[in-house]
């Protein structure tokens, strides 16, 4: 059976008139606008991800691919954004390989609402659909109930205010695409210090006629502060009650073990803190 | 079957159709007054051989928006006049900011009191133990506040007295409070009382010697308090913008100001 | 049929269930404002190097409706501070008797004409008589004082479930003549910071203010057309987006010089000609 899986239903219905409370989702309490500008559009989101008050994800992704020219940012419940904007990145990719023509930004916005609408607003998607296509330059927002908006400027999210005083009090007609990047940045970091559901980076993609660009990381003002004092520990402080030490050779008897070539980097490494 | 009168057939309903109680309508719940916020932020207090950190943010929220980047929340207490400048206590606190200023104030007030009567400042347990008092005068309708006291005590020691919302109180070594409590007091335990800290090849499993705990130096606490402060922005969105730190020693109270990042 | 009147057009207990009596009742609490009704939208404000500008909108909205469109709600307090009142207008004006009812009490204390002049005066602050103005003798409540009393106010109120449904911002000059801004909501939580915005300015206006100020450094370098260009820009952007909003608001300037308070500004520069270039909202084109 596609789609989802709904067998749990009653039980979690129940547990909840009992007081069990649901799960928490990580969500992008967030900061994503988008401009149009001569010749093409742009679309930034802050990079932070949180659950509750807890700052779950300080550099998270929030610039979804649909296609080389329509790009997504999602701001809302963040599993929620990242598969439907998959789930709708694939229909329109089949999409286009069966007629054969380019996708376009009305499609993926059509899609989308449609998704959405279906769900009533229980999918917690609330979106940014850009992108330029053989019928021109195109700026949409999609919220979670299946509404959609067509406008010069658009923001979303949590600090959508914020990042709106930045649209409304600089905001031009026919900018250019620096002027556009620059106002979309400036809007992001309006949202990221004014805030508290946004933060850490600013990141932008620039779409246009002949090719999409993805500045991860574009502004950074928020780095880590250099801790004061070492915090690495002398070797044995960690107690250890006992010890079984198991040899390479052995693990065999364990689990099934196959060999990778450390050469090649499978997927992207994981960012860890050093 | 078709009477209003309960007296007369008794009663004509279910258990289940009861109507509710007389002065809690069921509808009128939803829309009513709640007196309490939370406003954020997160305090800090260590004590020394001969000196008190006490430290907090200066960051004032409610909901996702930043109400002030610069409202303090530790204060000195006592002093004889209003800037407080012979003050020789340090009250922190941090929850329901409106509920905070009101405890400050009166406990500054009874301080001055006492002062102006006795001629010589309050102690600090004598300060912790009446403070329980205030606390607990509220226990049913309760200063949303979580404090902290700190001070020098007789033996002229660092000495940090924290408390709960109703006036539960204890003396300790070290203490965090507000948002990020749960983030910093781990690192405290680690850091001021090395709990989880053994000396390497001291012994074997349970025979292994705890690290030994001697008191930090005046130094070593602040950069404590600002790495645990960094830490606390970087993973809570309601702690930010200013660390406030007063250093108390037998010379007097030293206040520090530092910057936090701002998102 | 039940003969007795008392049951007439009463909900039958076999459909209904039992009739609830508990709404008939006069005894138990009392209840007091537990809901704004009518109600004002945001006031903003920001400090600059000799003063305050503060503004907030001439609207009183009933629910969506937009019901007195030229409702007064920045007050001036002893020609020397200015109050701006967000939330309930009952409340409002509840607060208006009494704020003129303490500076009558206040003037009378401190009445600095003929002889009693030689007397009140010279028990004040030295610091703050250079900058007195005729109708705030030194020793009189400033901008600080009246905000302190507000704050424990509401304070008081909220403590006695009571509250008064509003978020003020006191405009004005400290005792030591610097600007001073600061703001107290309905449970008497009270701070200060270089610029100020209750209700929805405070995720709107608050924003630009801090673009301009975000310091107090800052906000000392500020000139008087700076400071009244920020507000006005505020005043623009808040009718953009502010449903609750009109574009008819009241502006005022604090300095040691005394209140400017100007009642009926109108919005200026507006643009809306984007408009145009807007067709539907998803796959229309004309």
């Amino acid at each position: 059976m596609p789609g989802f899986d709904f067998s749990n239903y009653n039980r979690n219905a129940a547990l909840h008139a009992r007081g069990v409370p649901l799960p928490k989702a990580t969500s992008t309490g967030t900061t994503i606008v988008g401009c149009i500008f001569d010749g093409g559009v742009v679309i930034a989101a802050d990079t932070r991800a949180t659950s509750g008050p807890i700052v779950a994800d300080k550099n998270c992704e929030k610039l979804h691919y649909i296609s080389p020219n329509i790009w997504c940012a999602g701001a809302g419940t963040a599993a929620d954004t990242e598969f439907t904007t998959a789930l709708i990145s694939s229909q329109l990719e089949l999409h286009s390989l069966s007629t054969g023509r380019k996708p376009r930004v009305v499609t993926c916005m059509t899609l989308l609402k449609q998704h959405l609408f279906r769900y009533q607003g229980h999918i917690g998607a609330y979106l940014v659909v850009a992108g330029v296509d053989p019928t021109g330059t195109h700026l949409f927002t999609v919220h979670a109930h299946g509404s959609t908006d067509k406008l010069p400027y658009v923001t979303m999210g949590s600090g959508s205010l914020a990042a709106m005083s930045v649209f409304e009090t600089q905001w031009k007609p026919k900018m250019t695409q620096d002027e556009a990047v620059e106002l979309c940045s400036q809007a992001i970091q309006s949202g990221i210090f004014n805030d508290l559901g946004s933060g850490s980076n600013v990141d932008v993609a620039v779409i246009t006629g002949e090719k999409t660009v993805l500045k991860r990381g574009y502004v950074r003002p928020n780095e880590r502060s250099q801790k004061l004092k070492s915090y690495i520990f002398p070797k044995g402080t960690t107690a250890v009650l006992n010890e079984k030490i198991i040899r390479k050779e052995d693990l065999g008897n364990y689990v099934s073990v196959h060999e990778l070539s450390t050469t090649e980097e499978g997927g992207d490494k994981m960012e860890v803190d050093t | 079957m078709f009477s209003q009168n309960p007296i007369m057939n008794g009663p004509n309903y279910s258990f289940n159709d009861a109507p509710p109680k007389a002065n809690a309508p069921e509808g009128a719940r939803q829309h009513r007054f709640d007196p309490y916020t939370d406003n954020g932020g997160s305090t800090l207090a260590i004590a020394g051989a001969d000196f008190t950190i006490m430290a907090g943010d200066t960051r004032l929220t409610s909901g996702y928006s930043i109400n002030s980047r610069y409202h303090p929340k530790v204060f000195k207490i006592g002093g004889t006049t209003a800037d407080q400048h012979d003050a020789t206590l340090v009250l922190s606190v941090v929850g329901f900011a409106a509920d905070g200023e009101a405890l400050k104030e009166r406990l500054d007030t009874i301080c001055k009191m006492y002062r102006y009567r006795h001629g010589k400042p309050m102690s600090v347990k004598a300060c912790a133990q009446r403070l329980s008092t205030i606390l607990y005068q509220k226990r049913f309708f309760p200063y949303y506040a979580y404090a902290i006291l700190g001070g020098l005590d007789d033996e002229g020691r660092g000495a940090v007295y924290s408390y709960d919302p109703v006036g539960s109180y204890e003396r300790e070594q070290c203490r965090a409070g507000g948002a990020a409590a749960s983030l910093i007091m781990p690192f405290l335990d680690n850091q001021v009382n090395f709990k989880n800290q053994y000396v390497p090849g001291s012994g074997e499993g349970h025979a292994l010697q705890e690290r030994e705990r001697n008191p930090l130096s005046r130094g070593a606490v602040e950069i404590l308090v600002k790495d645990a402060f960094d830490g606390a922005v970087e993973r809570h969105i309601e702690v930010g913008d200013g660390l406030q730190m007063m250093v108390i020693t037998k010379n007097g109270i030293e206040e520090i100001l530092q910057p936090l990042k701002r998102d | 049929m039940d003969h007795r009147p008392q049951a007439w057009g009463r909900p039958r207990d076999d459909v209904y269930g039992a009739y609830d009596g508990s709404y008939f009742q006069n005894s138990g609490p009392k209840f007091a404002t537990q809901s704004p009704v009518v109600t004002g939208t945001s006031v903003i404000a920001i400090k600059f190097k000799d003063g305050v500008v503060i503004a907030a909108d001439n609207l009183a909205s009933y629910g969506s409706l937009a019901r007195f469109t030229n409702v007064k709600r920045l007050r001036v307090f002893l020609d020397t501070t200015v109050v701006g009142f967000g939330g309930d207008v009952s409340d409002m004006q509840y607060l208006d008797r009494h704020l003129n009812e303490l500076a009558i009490d206040e003037s009378y204390e401190n009445d600095t004409t003929e002889t009693a002049a030689a007397t009140t005066t010279s028990s004040s602050d030295p610091s703050s008589t250079s900058t007195q103005t005729p109708n705030n003798p030194a020793g009189s409540l400033n901008a600080a004082n009246l905000h302190k009393y507000l704050q424990k106010l509401l304070y008081r109120r909220r403590n006695d479930f009571d509250p008064l449904w509003n978020h003020i911002l006191v405009a004005g000059l400290d005792a030591s003549s610097k600007p001073f801004l600061a703001s107290v909501d309905l449970r008497g939580t009270a701070f200060t910071s270089p610029s100020l915005a209750t209700g929805f300015g405070a995720a709107l206006a608050q924003p630009i203010m801090r673009r301009y100020a975000a310091t107090e450094e800052d906000a000392a370098k500020l000139t008087r057309e700076q400071a009244v260009d920020i507000i006005k820009e505020c005043m623009k952007v808040l009718f953009y987006r502010d449903a609750r909003s009109l574009d008819k608001y009241s502006i005022a300037v604090v300095t040691k010089d005394g209140v400017e308070l100007k009642e009926e500004e109108q919005l200026e520069k507006q643009s809306w000609a984007f408009a145009e270039r807007i067709h539907g909202y998803g796959t229309q084109t004309v």
